[in-house]
């Protein structure tokens, strides 16, 4: 049974530094809330799993809470560029990054290789890219008809952070709408921190809803509109104008920098 | 319906063309962004069946917007199924269940590779793209593949900085040889004209102009001796209706 906590006692308990950290949500139900309470514990060296390091994992980046980075697309969806991200590999700034980088068919797969708790899980992908060679991969002969498939590792999070519609008091959890690849990264990791729109007496069934039951995670964190300006499907809409406020405003380092003190760290009294 | 007066922009041209390969598809993959906005016109004006495929999980999705994202809410609130991300690849994508993928790319090269890696050295680059995303699994599986991108020397190039999707890679036999299922690209669909594969040598050369292009000016744009077909096919310039249909779905 997941015990029910704050955000910063939750994430002080499950994330240290140095810490191979999935926060997942395939552009719906992105955890924010937990991804910025991450940042203002000063959460150092960390590696930085995500399919799709969108925003928030810019802003992570960008105040140099990243060691590595473990993704298959770093861009602003429907927008362009992650700056911060560019710049910390293209200027190594605010200091290099490490880079491992796969398809999206691949991560998906190593998710559940994780969640299966198999060293790795068997596709067809990557011949013939140049990704191949530079990546994590490697061939592997099919025993029973002789096909030559491609083998991806197991991804194995110390911790998986994901955000969820509602939690009952037990912490069995319930998302719907773009299920992403959610289920997989908690069942992947060692630890697992949900954070929740509410927390309600009983969950009702959802169509396509995915539940997670609260014995394989740890701390359940009440957090409304903890996703936004991604989006809590039936909650909170996605904030199309701030995706592209971030495209302009993370352009410059300072600008940045000070928008983070401000709106994220809280160290400077917010004006609005 | 509007009556349509003055004349559309390549850009527009480009989105109508894009819409008109899928009259008699089952489905489509797409991205957003341009490929997106050609799918929900084809939907609207030809295709009204039509399967639109979103990488976020939403099959069939039926969105009155364009969106800004592959995983706004009304594509999952309008969609048959919504499934996870393993699902996606591994049960729709993988098998071919797809028919046709609209890809994007920043390089093209004369085999329809692509590239969204980088520009420049992998180590060092000089502009570090967002990657692969779906792309290389897609253009592998999915039973043809449509590349939509603006025609230029910079994104036609003799060779790409990194080969993150594969096309036909190195020319005939190489997609057989990789184990790939889908028959690969089928055109590049650009601001200019038509590119399509030679079934000999599966290079890319110009088979259609848009109105108002010269040859010689598509020539220019590409980065390699571009092949042009000995019978070049004019684009049959935007009904009024097609027209019509996609400003009108621009300004919702």
């Amino acid at each position: 049974m997941a015990e029910l906590s704050g955000l910063p006692e939750a994430v002080g308990e499950l994330v240290h530094d140095g810490d191979a950290v999935a926060i997942e949500g395939f552009t719906h139900l992105i955890p924010f809330a937990a991804g910025h309470e991450v940042l203002r514990q000063g959460r150092r060296d960390l590696e930085l799993i995500r399919m799709t390091p969108d925003i928030l994992y810019d802003q992570m980046i960008g105040m140099g809470a990243a060691r590595k980075l473990v993704f298959s697309y770093g861009g602003n969806p429907g927008v362009g560029s992650l700056h911060r991200f560019r710049d910390a590999v293209e200027h190594g700034w605010p200091h290099p990054i490490e880079l491992e980088e796969h398809s999206h068919a691949g991560m998906a797969n190593r998710y559940a290789a994780g969640a299966a708790r198999l060293p790795f899980a068997v596709m067809r992908g990557y011949v013939g890219t140049d990704l191949a060679p530079i990546t994590h991969v490697a061939p592997i002969t099919c025993p029973f008809t002789g096909e030559e498939l491609t083998a991806v590792p197991a991804l194995r999070p110390d911790v998986a952070i994901v955000h969820a519609q509602e939690a009952d008091r037990e912490g069995n959890v319930q998302l719907w709408g773009i299920p992403g690849v959610q289920k997989e990264a908690v069942l992947s990791a060692d630890r697992a921190l949900v954070t929740v729109e509410r927390i309600v007496d009983r969950l009702e069934p959802r169509p396509g809803g995915v539940v997670i039951p609260g014995w394989v995670i740890d701390l359940v964190a009440e957090a409304p509109g903890g996703s936004q300006p991604s989006y809590s499907l039936g909650i909170t809409a996605r904030d199309n104008d701030f995706y592209r406020f971030w495209d302009k405003l993370s352009r410059d380092r300072e600008e940045f920098e000070s928008w983070m003190r401000e709106n994220v760290l809280h160290e400077v009294e917010s004006t609005t | 319906m509007t009556t349509v007066t003055d004349t559309a922009t390549s850009g527009e041209v480009q989105t109508v063309v894009a819409a008109r390969r899928l009259e008699h598809a089952n489905s489509v993959f797409i991205g957003v962004g341009r490929p997106s906005t050609a799918a929900i016109l084809a939907r609207m004006v030809h295709n009204p069946h039509l399967v639109l495929v979103y990488e976020s999980g939403t099959i069939g999705a039926k969105p009155f917007h364009i969106p800004l994202s592959i995983g706004d809410g009304e594509l999952a609130e309008t969609a048959d199924a919504v499934v996870s991300v393993p699902e996606m690849f591994n049960y729709w994508i993988g098998p071919g269940r797809v028919e046709v993928a609209f890809l994007g790319a920043a390089q093209v090269d004369r085999h329809g590779n692509l590239n969204s890696t980088v520009i420049g050295e992998y180590g060092h680059p000089r502009t570090r793209l967002p990657g692969a995303g779906g792309a290389p699994e897609i253009a592998a599986c999915c039973q043809e593949v449509v590349v939509i991108a603006p025609h230029s020397a910079r994104t036609f190039v003799e060779r790409l900085d990194f080969r993150t999707t594969v096309g036909f890679g190195d020319g005939p036999g190489d997609r057989r040889r990789l184990g790939f299922r889908g028959r690969g690209p089928t055109a590049v669909v650009t601001d200019l004209g038509v590119l399509e594969p030679d079934p000999e040598t599966c290079e890319l050369r110009l088979t259609q102009i848009h109105p108002g292009v010269e040859v010689d000016q598509v020539r220019e744009a590409t980065g390699w001796d571009l092949a042009v077909a000995a019978e070049v096919r004019h684009t049959a310039p935007p009904t009024d209706e097609e027209l019509s249909a996609l400003r009108e779905l621009l300004s919702r």
